[in-house]
């Protein structure tokens, strides 16, 4: 493919990645190169509004989508290493303008070309395989905005099935939210204790040794349990197994 | 009913460290979801039905004064008295005077959850009326001086063995040896405690799954055969509804009653589902000889025309609440009024106002399995995000949300600075995490780190990494 014909994506990087883990964006960026993708990072973004959205923060919510459309229209395609923050574009910006308005018209097409990384590798650029290799026994999370929102299911089960050595272990209610909820988990901190207990026991319970999702809200959330039970599973986003970035230290861990 | 929604947060801790109400809800999600997702699948048009359901409710929400007027038409023509009830206190009232009109002592119930809205129990006792509820679940919860915790089960929050310790508690007039020990021999005690008070009773109350305006008719749907008993037996029958139970034909309620069943227990039809049409006519062989129908409004009509109006849909399916992770954590009483779960969580503020129950349509990841599995399709989550707008409107989100939320905000529309400050937030937590990779407490997220450790940060964000990278070539 010449160089000309690729397809421009701008990377919406979302702020738990750009804050906690780089490492998942660099991968994100890998992937979308590997599938023939040319990649490009505004650099004044922050944050897709979600905090404000579901806080009922209308006001804050329209105008910080507002900049997000006025900066990621110019691209083919917007991609999100996030089924959280992709719906957040894909889904809710739509519903934050009045029908027949002219940023309508603006999110709406944002709309229809925003994509969660995953889905968009396998539906849009039709990635088969990323040719990564993985000897691990791994179960795989649903993350509740991408699997009800954007009807995530099978895209990251098939491209992980292509993961040289690696064994998807499925575990006990893999569809059920982990607790995270954004603001939740600090509102209601017992309740989404309760829930990410239960999670991290279904996580155990498949005898996986690596945890993968596709969201870092749920990652940190799940990690954070695991591993203050003293767990040794290895927790990572989907992204970097893909991507063959493994050798980094996962989610709460060093190399020290 | 007095509430205690505002109070959610500390109900819900109290849930959390109860035992015995943690053991009675494990079996929520086993029990529940598996079957309802087998009904689902067994049934190739099931997603049409639900959007037929929709449909049905939606046109009649539209046409609701219409639809009612023609109901009480048909109900009149059959024989039967209509009365309209606006508020909880009009119902509490025309109910009593109707019993205190033919001298009723007792009366018997059949499952209904407007009567525990509308406090028609607590109200007949004030009368000096003695009403027994005669669904297992309700009677079960009756005995023990509590409110239902769920839609359709109303003591799913109890274990056998507590239940068992109240009938040998309460039925005290029985052999202290008998045995108790199975479900079965609980169910048969209830029942034969419950047959002389059917036969005594003056008065049945029952609720209705559905009115139906081309004939008049007022629908339940039981497992036990209760609400049969309950109706049939004594010389006045009184059905108690809100007005949105309303559907146009015979047709449009069986579409219904094929989604209710299904999506409420997994199974294809209820047991028994019994149409009441009028009183009893002349050669019917039982029946009553008063039919009432109470038609009770309590806020409802305010709701037409507003983002809640679809909340209207609903057929008190319980499926919401199956599937509901934070119900599941929490059960029923902790939301603290009659209805619980994501569709309690909408209705709630609706019905006593959003400053008592503000809490409940916060208490949501937003994880959107309600919404999934609802027959009607209700937009749950988008609703209890309507009412967080109206709560941040009306200042009424908690203060520490709100200047958090104003500080993000700030950040978020000063790129230059946000990106200054994420990137010494990351440094900061991961010298505070040192060669550990996580941190198990930092000041301002006490919240996350009471119950968890929180991962380091890898060092360096993203924009800078990249902006390196751009440079380098
Ligand atoms: S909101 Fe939907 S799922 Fe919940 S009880 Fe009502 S009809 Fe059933």
């Amino acid at each position: 493919m010449s160089e000309k014909r690729k397809p421009r994506v701008g990377l919406f990087v979302t702020c738990l990645v750009d804050t906690f883990r780089p490492s998942v964006g660099l991968a994100t960026v890998k992937l979308l190169e590997l599938a023939g993708c040319k990649v490009e990072v505004p650099e004044k973004q922050t944050c897709c509004a979600q905090p404000a959205f579901n806080s009922g923060d209308s006001k804050s919510t329209r105008k910080i989508a507002t900049n997000v459309i006025k900066m990621f229209e110019q691209y083919d395609y917007v991609v999100v290493p996030s089924g959280s923050c992709a719906a957040m574009i894909k889904i809710h910006y739509p519903e934050l303008f009045t029908e027949g308005s002219g940023f309508r018209t603006r999110a709406d097409e944002l709309a229809d070309k925003t994509y969660e990384l995953v889905s968009f590798l396998s539906d849009v650029m039709k990635l088969k395989d990323t040719g990564a290799q993985f000897g691990r026994k791994v179960t795989y999370h649903d993350s509740c905005s991408g699997l009800r929102e954007l009807k995530i299911h099978k895209q990251p089960r098939a491209l992980l099935s292509k993961v040289d050595g690696l064994h998807l272990e499925e575990m006990a209610d893999a569809d059920v939210c982990c607790g995270f909820g954004g603001t939740f988990c600090v509102k209601y901190p017992d309740i989404s204790n309760d829930m990410v207990t239960k999670k991290a026991a279904n996580v155990t319970n498949s005898g996986a040794e690596v945890l993968l999702a596709g969201d870092l809200g749920c990652l940190l959330n799940i990690a954070g349990k695991l591993q203050r039970e003293g767990s040794e599973i290895e927790i990572r986003h989907i992204a970097e197994v893909l991507a063959g970035e493994t050798h980094i230290p996962a989610i709460g861990e060093t190399d020290q | 009913m007095e509430s205690t929604s505002r109070k959610f947060s500390s109900n819900a801790r109290e849930a959390l460290g109860d035992s015995q109400l943690q053991r009675a809800l494990s079996n929520v999600p086993s029990g529940f979801v598996n079957k309802r997702a087998k009904a689902a699948a067994a049934l190739p048009e099931f997603e049409d039905l639900r959007d037929k359901g929709r449909d049905i409710k939606n046109h009649v929400l539209e046409h609701l004064d219409l639809y009612l007027e023609a109901y009480e038409r048909r109900v009149i023509e059959a024989g039967g008295h209509v009365h309209w009830a606006a508020s909880a206190a009009d119902a509490q009232r025309i109910i009593t005077e109707i019993c205190q009109a033919h001298g009723a002592k007792t009366v018997t119930k059949g499952k209904s959850m407007i009567s525990e809205e509308a406090g028609i129990n607590a109200a007949l006792e004030r009368a000096g009326i003695t009403p027994i509820e005669t669904d297992l679940g309700e009677y079960i919860v009756q005995m023990r001086g509590e409110t239902p915790s769920h839609l359709i089960a109303p003591a799913v929050h109890l274990n056998k063995d507590q239940i068992e310790a109240d009938f040998r508690r309460v039925h005290d007039h029985l052999p202290k040896d008998r045995v108790l020990e199975e479900p079965a021999s609980l169910v048969r005690e209830a029942r034969e405690v419950l047959r002389s008070k059917y036969l005594a009773a003056d008065i049945g109350i029952t609720g209705a799954n559905f009115l139906i305006a081309e004939t008049g008719t007022s629908v339940i749907v039981t497992n036990e055969g209760n609400g049969d008993l309950t109706q049939n037996l004594p010389k006045v029958h009184i059905a108690l509804a809100s007005i949105e139970k309303i559907v146009p034909t015979l047709e449009d309620a069986s579409t219904l009653i094929r989604l209710l069943a299904r999506s409420a227990t997994g199974q294809e039809i209820s047991t028994y589902t019994t149409f009441s049409t009028g009183p009893r006519r002349l050669g019917d062989l039982d029946g009553p000889n008063e039919y009432h129908v109470v038609l009770l409004d309590n806020g409802r009509s305010d709701m037409i025309g507003t983002e809640f109006q679809d909340m209207l849909r609903c057929i008190r399916c319980g499926a919401c609440l199956n599937h509901c992770p934070v119900y599941q954590a929490v059960g029923g009483h902790a939301y603290g009024w009659v209805y619980s779960g994501p569709m309690g969580s909408v209705l709630t503020p609706s019905l006593i106002g959003v400053d008592e129950a503000g809490h409940l349509p916060n208490a949501s990841t937003f994880c959107g399995r309600c919404e999934e599995v609802c027959p009607m399709r209700i937009p749950l989550p988008k609703m209890m995000r309507h009412w967080r707008e109206r709560e941040f409107e009306k200042h009424l989100t908690a203060k520490s949300i709100r200047s958090g939320l104003k500080v993000w905000n700030w950040f978020v529309a000063r790129p230059e600075l946000y990106h200054r400050v994420s990137g010494l937030a990351a440094k900061f937590i991961k010298a505070r995490a040192g060669k550990r990779g996580r941190v198990s407490n930092l000041p301002f997220a006490g919240g996350w780190t009471k119950h968890r450790d929180l991962p380091s940060p890898q060092g360096k964000t993203f924009q800078a990494i990249w902006k390196e990278r751009q440079k380098n070539g």
